[in-house]
């Protein structure tokens, strides 16, 4: 099945580029990327409702990961969107647990590879449809 | 089913969504929610924008929206984006110039990609379309890059066409005159803010009238989608070739001709399915098909033969043979 994958940047993080970058890797990894730019938590949500994305990505430069981040989740829920929430960025190792518990279910560093990013989704958009 | 048609009845964006999703990844369940909603289209006024990339059409689809969205219109916005024709991978970036419409609660927003397969981009499109006008959307964009036979496939479902240029392009306009004329029912020159408009549209004013005298004369807009000048006049003739198509009887007409033309396209690629088939479960047509790869048999009697072959056939089944 196709993978659709809805990206954002959590509020605010204009010079941030990272997400335009993950974007286009997501892409030639044979995914679709719904590009939205800067949003906040309920549009972000809106949006994977409207675009039936699989997945949610989530920019962050730090500094409101720990609030907006769980925000999407909890809105996600909400409206019963069972997308997968994943995030990335500049996060401080400390936060990384908190973050999952609330519901993110990765979380990459600036360095990780696109490779693990797209198997990690692969799997688990694989798993939640089997 | 039962909550397929509870979600037509409960009209919230969360269920159009899911169905949509249905469509677009062309499962088992989509076949159901089209016929149903094949009943239930029809009301919608469905407008398709294109030009080349970069000419502003998401940013001026964006101006629009915000301006119909205070008419109390409920709108689907549908982008198609037929760029990456041969991967199945795709970067859909329209919904950046329409950041604004986030918190309009009366505005859907689909982005489409072709999934690696070209031929099916205005099957898909007009299928997503069709949900959304029997979701009793009052207004549908679609949006969709360039001139091509594709677009013009995809804007077959397009009660109204806006062809979106920039100034400085008339030339480009003038070599694909044949097709746009045809096409679009009225002309935009966006970023009208840059050297050369006035002759731009005087240029599309001659191309107008050169094509002769027709009931609907497609007017010609300068705007400045990025900033907000020259929509509302838009919207005014956009709703002026509304009240026309009524007048005249070719918004009924549009219609039938419409259903008409997927009846047979549908048949057309069940047959083609069906065709298939039959060649790959039979060892002698498939030898036909080797031959004719040679060069060593004809295609015009080998079509014949394996088509006469699968009716002949279908007909002893249905009598009995
Ligand atoms: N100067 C100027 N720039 C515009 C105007 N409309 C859009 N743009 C810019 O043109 C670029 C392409 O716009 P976009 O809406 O993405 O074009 P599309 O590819 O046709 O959808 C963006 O940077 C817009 O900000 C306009 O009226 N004037
Ligand atoms: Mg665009």
């Amino acid at each position: 099945m196709q993978i659709k994958v809805v990206m954002a940047k959590l509020g605010l993080d204009i010079h941030w580029r990272g997400a335009l970058v993950v974007s286009r890797m997501l892409r030639d990894e044979g995914m679709e990327v719904v590009y939205l730019g800067n949003q906040f938590p309920e549009q972000i949500v809106d949006a994977a409702i409207q675009e039936g994305a699989d997945v949610i990505g989530l920019s962050t430069l730090g500094g409101n990961h720990l609030t907006l981040g769980p925000k999407v989740v909890q809105i996600a829920k909400e409206k019963g969107v069972d997308a997968l929430v994943i995030m990335g960025g500049v996060i401080p190792e400390d936060d990384i647990p908190l973050l999952k518990e609330a519901g993110i279910s990765e979380v990459f560093g600036p360095e990780t590879r696109i490779e693990s990013i797209a198997s990690f989704i692969r799997s688990e958009v694989n798993q939640s449809i089997a | 089913m039962e909550d397929l048609i509870g979600s037509f009845e409960k009209k919230d964006n969360v269920s159009l969504g899911k169905m949509l999703k249905e469509v677009e990844n062309q499962t088992p369940l989509s076949l159901e929610i089209l016929k149903l909603s094949s009943f239930r289209k029809g009301k919608a006024h469905i407008i398709g924008v294109t030009g080349p990339p970069g000419s502003g059409k998401s940013t001026l689809v964006g101006k629009m929206c915000k301006k119909l969205a205070t008419m109390d219109l409920r709108i689907g916005v549908v982008c198609v984006d037929p760029t990456s024709p041969f991967t199945k991978g795709a970067l859909l970036g329209d919904r950046i110039r329409m950041q604004e419409l986030a918190k309009l609660p009366n505005v859907f927003i689909k982005s489409l990609a072709t999934r690696g397969n070209l031929g099916g981009l205005a099957s898909s499109t007009a299928d997503i379309v069709q949900v959304l006008d029997a979701y009793e959307m009052d207004v549908i964009l679609i949006e969709t890059v360039g001139v091509g036979q594709i677009e013009f496939d995809v804007l077959g479902v397009a009660d109204t066409v806006l062809l979106v240029s920039v100034p400085g392009l008339g030339d480009t306009l003038q070599t694909l005159k044949a097709g746009i004329m045809e096409i679009a029912d009225i002309y935009v020159i966006n970023q009208a803010d840059r050297p050369g408009a006035d002759e731009s549209v005087k240029d599309l004013n001659l191309m107008v009238k050169e094509s002769g005298k027709r009931e609907w004369s497609p007017p010609i807009h300068k705007t400045v989608a990025t900033q907000d000048s020259g929509i509302d006049e838009l919207i005014h003739d956009i709703t002026a070739h509304k009240k026309y198509l009524e007048r005249s009887g070719l918004w009924k007409e549009k219609r039938q001709t419409r259903n008409v033309t997927r009846l047979y396209s549908m048949i057309e690629s069940l047959l083609a399915q069906r065709v298939e088939d039959h060649i790959n479960r039979e060892e002698s047509l498939k030898a036909k098909v080797q031959d004719v790869m040679k060069g060593e048999r004809d295609p015009y009697t080998t079509s014949h033969e394996i088509v006469d072959r699968l009716i002949a056939k279908h007909n002893s089944y249905q009598y009995g043979g």
